[in-house]
Order: structure tokens, then C-alpha cells, then sequence
């Protein structure tokens, strides 16, 4: 099969161009290095399969970060039949360095203006046809984002692929240092071929920012953007969510009890007590985080993700990180996976196992669904976002103490230079792609884990049979109880606990694995446990639920991307040390103060 | 024409850069952001508590700290 390989500076649009091509859902944002794995998708071109891949983006063919050892590695280990290069073209009068030193490696070449819409708002205009014959490769303008241009360059992409490649030059870093020849051959097709505003006429991204990064209003405005968020979130998701979880139970009492009621009691128990409550409950919150994760690729497209950077790196400075920390903190809350595996684009390994240490301390959205669940059953409508809003600074209070205590570990002197990309917003099709790619990432994790997880809860709490369900004679009492002397002093008790300890997984099971637990779905299930525990408890359970091991797909992420069993048994123990000892202060302190 | 360097520009600030002196991976992202001899740059602003800086090189806004924009020796013009 023919190969395609998609290559460019970061930030140019080459996943956007992959998802058009291929129909797929890279993940794509407005933020230097969204991209750090290979992916690939077969299409059909001309009249054969094509494999197509997605590489990170690389500032230059011999940089020294992770993420762009990937690319030359991949390109030693894989010549592709065709060459993609995706240019900025805003930024094309320095991205054609890129460019040229792909020229010299005589891959087969097809180049990509992407952005053409941003150029043309901008007043930059392109002479596609002469620069063409200059560098004697195809180039074409398009919007990958809009799709004009497409058509053409899927054309010329196609008749490119007929022709062998040239194959690729043995000594790449000999031929990669004739620096001064690209200099002057850039000047040369530049200055035929490229005009420039002498200011670029981007007046809305000055306006933004003279507002977002104000030297004084800048954090605060952060902050009232995130409160405001919670708020939302409490407006129209939690409604969807008690009622998507009304419609659950009414589905089970109006159709699977009678159509189940010929089973044997053991057998219904376990698929309507275990399964379904538990499967249901974790459901019911799929559009709280489709909401989220909307919200979330408006921030990522925005590019107010490197005005994050901007405007908290003097902090993270002090705290041995750089503002590229944060924003992976940021990105955490989505999901803390794709954070860690952001890191690889920092060149020192010390800052990156360092910000590594802190990502898991960021309050995901997995753990999202946990306490959006406990504020709605034990505080007001009024006090249930404060309280999110609460845990959030919990979140990132706790980053900075780790950051703070392990930065001497961790030394490292890692320059900080970042692109600020113009504002952007995403299509209304990129963010209905996000949406959709959230809900199927949730069912994949629903089938592997969180079945897995009830129905284990649901036998723990169901043996041995002579054990009345739920007491302290069955399994899950018996370990409840033998935990009960490291969790009393926390204010949590034995069914918490036992949820807690399938939390280890994925967050997502803890309500599922209550839902099991209680025998009670929805409301009932928030009101029995509104009723049973008081907000002190709660509150120190969420803490606990907020810094504690956030879940196995972490746990593996942290391993393979730190490679160091150490360094991964570091962040077990160290977030295991540090829930027990936040949530204890909490609660004693709570109860010590007479709440 | 006085030479200094970048970290010493106020924003609004207009000059051109002389040289740069970092140590090769700081100078490689350097020059593939669009910094080289020659060019101009155009101090933006400065973030507060000796945060970093936003700079315009050509087209592209880029960020750095102090310290990295000490490397940079530039001509205000």
C-alpha cells in the first residue's frame, strides 16, 4: 500500500487536513504540538487503498524534543511515496525553511498553503502557480478547515502518488546543515512570489488579548471564565442528567423487570441491580461531559490555551515548571492521558517527569461526574458550583505543592519559547467531531471497565450466598472492614470505601459501583446518600476521590511514557500519601471547628 | 541606533536583531520561529511579576522569558 505522510511546523492544520482526508477524528486545537503520536487512516485514491498519517510538528528536521524524534525516526524508518507538507501560510515567509530542508531530502512532494482563508484576511496574497514553478514542486492553496481548495490538491495528490519516490538521502544531517544555502534560496521564491502587509490587520486577536493577557485583569478574568463554566454546568447539564436518569429507571420498571421477572432471583439481581443500575447511573452523565468536552474544544481551538501559557508561566517558573505546564494541567481536565502524553514536547526530561508528577492531581472528567453526583445530593443548587469551584482550586492548589516539594528533584534549566497563534474558532462540525469522539471513548471505557467493575461489585457485595446482600458478612463487608481503621479517620465509611477502591480502575465506576452498592438508581440513590452521610463526610470523600490514584489507563500512561517503575510508583504512593493526609487534615479539622 | 538586548525593549518597541547567542536547541527553534540576523522584532507586551514576553517576528507571535530574550543582542532603530 502506498503511503502518505502528512509533515509541518506545529499548529499548520495537518490534523485538520488528516480529518478531511480520512473522515477521522484526530484531535485538533489551536496549541503548538495538540499532535504527539503517529496516526494514520486508509482512503481509498485513485484506483487504490492509501495509507495516510498523521505526524506531530516539527520546527525543524533535527530538533531534540520527543515528539520530533518520533517524526525523524519515523521518516528514517518509513519513507513515505509522498510527502505532505503543510504550511502555515500566514506564517509562510518563515515555515519555507521547513520546507526547503524537506526539498533537500528528495522525497516526492506535494505542498499544502493551508490557512488560505486566514491569509486572505490578513492581505497576504500567494502566487501558488509561480512559486510552484520556482521550488518545481506542486503547491496548492486550501482551507482545510473550510475545505475550499481541496478538490484541486486531492487531485494533484493522487497523481503524484504514480510516481516512485526519489528515495531519501543517506546522510540527512550532513545535507540538513547547509543552513545559509536555504536562507537565500527562501529569500529568492519569497520575494517573487509572496506579498506581506506591512502590519498584519488582525485587529480582534490585539483587542482579545489586550484584554485576556492584561497585566492585572488577566488572571482574574481566568478565573471568573472557569467559575462561570461550573455554573453552566450546574444550569443545563445537571437537569439533563437527572432526567436522562428518571428515563433510565422508568426503562427498568416498565420494561426489563417484567421482561426479566421469569429469571432466576440471583441472575435479576445481577443484571438489574448490577449491571444496569450501575451501567445506567455512569450513563446518565454522557451529556454533562459532551457538554464539557464542547466547551473544552472551544478553549482548545480558541488558542487561549498558549494565553494560559502566557499568562501563568512567572508562577510555574517558580515552581521549576513553565506555562506549558499549566496548559497540560488544563488539558488534564478533560482527561489526563492525552496531558501526559502532551509533555513530549518538552526536551528535558526532568521538567517532563515533573509536570508528569503533577498532571494526575488535575481534576478529570471521569472524577467531574463523581462530584457533580455528591454537591447535587448533599448541597444547594446556590452552593453546589462554589464547592465545584472549590475542588477545582484543590486541584491546582495541590499541583503547586507537588511541583513545590519535588522541583529540586527535578532541576532542569529547559528554555520556554512558544508560538501565540491568532484567536480562532472551531467549525460547528469540528466540535459536533469532539462531542462524538467523548461519547465513543466513554462506551469503549464503559464495555472494558466499568462492567467489569459493577458486576464485581455487585458479587462482592452479593458473597457468599449465605450473607444477607450488602452487610458486613459479605466480601465487600469484610474489606470495608478490615479498611476501616485507614478510612474512619477520614470520615468515610465502608461503602465508600469499597467504591473507592474500584475508583482504582476508572473514576466512573465509583457512582456506578454506589448505585450497586445501595440497590438504588437516581434520585434515591442521591437521596439515600444525602440522607446518610453529612457535608463534612462528603466533602472529605471528594477530596480523597479528587488526589488518590486517578485510574489504571493513567497509571499505564505514566509508566510508558515515563519508562521508569520508580518514577510511576513515585506518583502511586505520592498521590496515595497525599489524599490520605488532605482529606484527614479536612476532616478533623472540620469536626475540630464543630461542622 | 543603540545596541542592547531583547529583554531590555519596552513594548511598542521596534529594532532589529544583531545576533543570537544560545546554545544549539535553543537557537534551532529560535530561527525556525522566524528569528534571524537581520529581521525586525517588536516588543508587545511583558507579562507581569517578571513573566515572560510577547514578541512579533514577521508574522508570528512568539513568547519567551527574560532570560531567553537576554540571548538576543538587538539595534533599536
Amino acid at each position: 500500500m502506498k503511503r502518505i505522510a502528512l509533515l509541518g511546523m506545529p499548529n499548520t492544520g495537518k490534523s485538520t487536513l488528516f480529518n478531511r482526508m480520512t473522515g477521522g477524528a484526530a484531535r485538533v486545537g489551536n496549541w503548538p504540538g495538540i499532535t504527539v503520536e503517529l496516526l494514520s487512516g486508509k482512503i481509498l485514491l485513485g484506483d487504490g487503498m492509501v495509507e495516510i498519517i498523521d505526524l506531530p510538528g516539527i520546527y525543524d528536521l533535527h530538533g531534540f524534543s520527543d515528539d520530533e524524534q518520533v517524526v525523524r525516526h519515523f521518516l528514517h524508518d518509513n519513507v513515505p511515496d509522498l510527502a505532505l507538507v503543510i504550511v502555515n501560510t500566514t506564517q509562510i515567509e518563515r515555515q519555507m525553511s521547513l520546507l526547503l530542508q524537506l526539498k533537500q531530502l528528495d522525497l516526492n512532494i506535494v505542498v499544502i498553503l493551508n490557512m488560505a482563508d486566514e491569509a486572505k484576511k490578513f492581505g497576504i496574497t500567494v502566487d501558488a502557480d509561480k512559486m510552484s514553478a520556482l521550488l518545481e514542486m506542486p503547491i496548492f492553496l486550501l482551507s482545510a478547515k473550510y475545505g475550499s481548495g481541496y478538490p484541486e490538491a486531492l487531485q494533484a495528490i493522487t497523481k503524484a502518488l504514480r510516481y516512485p519516490t526519489p528515495g531519501m538521502a543517506e546522510h540527512l544531517r550532513s545535507q540538513l546543515e547547509q543552513d545559509e544555502h536555504i536562507e537565500t534560496e527562501m529569500a529568492r521564491v519569497l520575494k517573487h512570489t509572496v506579498q506581506v502587509p506591512a502590519r498584519l490587520s488582525d485587529n480582534l486577536t490585539e483587542r482579545l488579548d489586550s484584554v485576556i493577557l492584561h497585566p492585572w485583569l488577566g488572571l482574574p478574568i481566568f478565573f471568573a471564565v472557569m467559575y462561570l463554566l461550573f455554573q453552566g454546568i450546574f444550569i443545563f447539564g445537571q437537569p439533563l442528567q437527572t432526567g436522562i436518569a428518571a428515563a433510565f429507571t422508568w426503562l427498568r420498571e416498565t420494561a426489563l423487570v417484567p421482561l426479566l421477572g421469569s429469571l432466576p432471583q440471583a441472575m435479576q439481581g445481577l443484571l438489574l441491580d448490577g449491571i444496569y443500575n450501575g451501567v445506567a447511573t455512569v450513563a446518565a452523565f454522557v451529556p454533562i461531559i459532551v457538554l464539557f468536552f464542547l466547551f473544552m474544544a472551544m478553549v482548545e481551538d480558541s488558542g487561549y490555551l498558549s494565553r494560559a501559557a502566557f499568562l501563568m508561566d512567572a508562577l510555574m517558573a517558580r515552581l521549576g515548571l513553565d506555562g506549558r505546564g499549566f496548559v497540560m494541567l488544563l488539558m488534564g481536565f478533560g482527561c489526563n492521558v492525552p496531558a501526559l502524553m502532551g509533555t513530549r514536547v518538552m526536551r528535558s526530561r526532568a521538567m517532563r517527569l515533573l509536570t508528569m508528577l503533577v498532571i494526575p492531581l488535575s481534576l478529570c472528567s471521569a472524577r467531574l461526574q463523581v462530584f457533580i453526583f455528591f454537591t447535587a445530593a448533599l448541597f444547594s443548587p446556590k452552593a453546589a458550583p462554589v464547592v465545584l469551584f472549590s475542588l477545582y482550586m484543590f486541584s491546582f492548589a495541590t499541583a503547586i505543592i507537588t511541583a513545590l516539594i519535588f522541583k529540586n528533584r527535578f532541576r532542569n534549566t529547559e528554555p520556554f519559547v512558544l508560538e501565540l497563534p491568532p484567536y480562532r474558532f472551531p467549525t460547528l462540525r469540528q466540535m459536533v467531531l469532539r462531542g462524538w469522539v467523548e461519547v465513543r471513548h466513554f462506551l469503549r471505557r464503559a464495555t472494558k471497565f466499568i462492567v467489569a467493575g459493577v458486576v464485581m461489585v455487585w458479587l462482592l457485595t452479593h458473597l457468599p450466598p449465605s450473607a444477607a446482600p450488602a452487610s458486613a458478612d459479605t466480601f465487600a463487608g469484610v474489606i470495608g472492614g478490615a479498611l476501616h481503621p485507614f478510612f474512619a479517620p477520614l470520615g468515610i465509611n465502608e461503602q465508600l470505601t469499597i467504591a473507592l477502591i474500584f475508583g482504582f480502575i476508572a473514576k466512573e465506576i465509583v457512582i456506578g459501583a454506589l448505585a450497586v452498592i445501595y440497590s438504588l438508581s437516581g434520585d434515591a440513590l442521591s437521596g439515600a446518600i444525602g440522607h446518610q452521610l453529612d457535608w463534612v463526610q462528603a466533602y472529605s470523600f471528594m477530596l480523597f476521590t479528587l488526589l488518590y490514584t486517578p485510574c489504571l489507563a493513567t497509571v499505564a500512561t505514566l509508566q510508558s511514557e515515563s519508562k521508569q517503575l520508580k518514577f510511576t510508583a513515585l506518583s502511586l504512593g505520592w498521590s496515595l500519601g497525599l489524599a490520605w493526609l488532605v482529606s484527614f487534615a479536612f476532616y478533623q479539622g472540620a469536626r475540630a471547628l464543630g461542622y | 541606533m543603540s545596541a542592547t538586548t531583547l529583554a531590555t525593549l519596552h513594548p511598542g518597541d521596534i529594532a532589529t536583531i544583531v545576533s543570537i547567542h544560545a546554545e544549539e536547541a535553543l537557537h534551532l527553534r529560535l530561527l525556525a520561529l522566524g528569528f534571524r540576523t537581520g529581521k525586525q522584532i517588536e516588543m508587545i507586551r511583558k507579562a507581569s511579576f517578571s513573566g515572560p514576553l510577547q514578541v512579533r517576528v514577521g508574522t508570528t507571535d512568539v513568547m519567551l522569558r527574560r532570560s531567553e530574550a537576554a540571548k538576543i543582542k538587538v539595534s533599536k532603530t
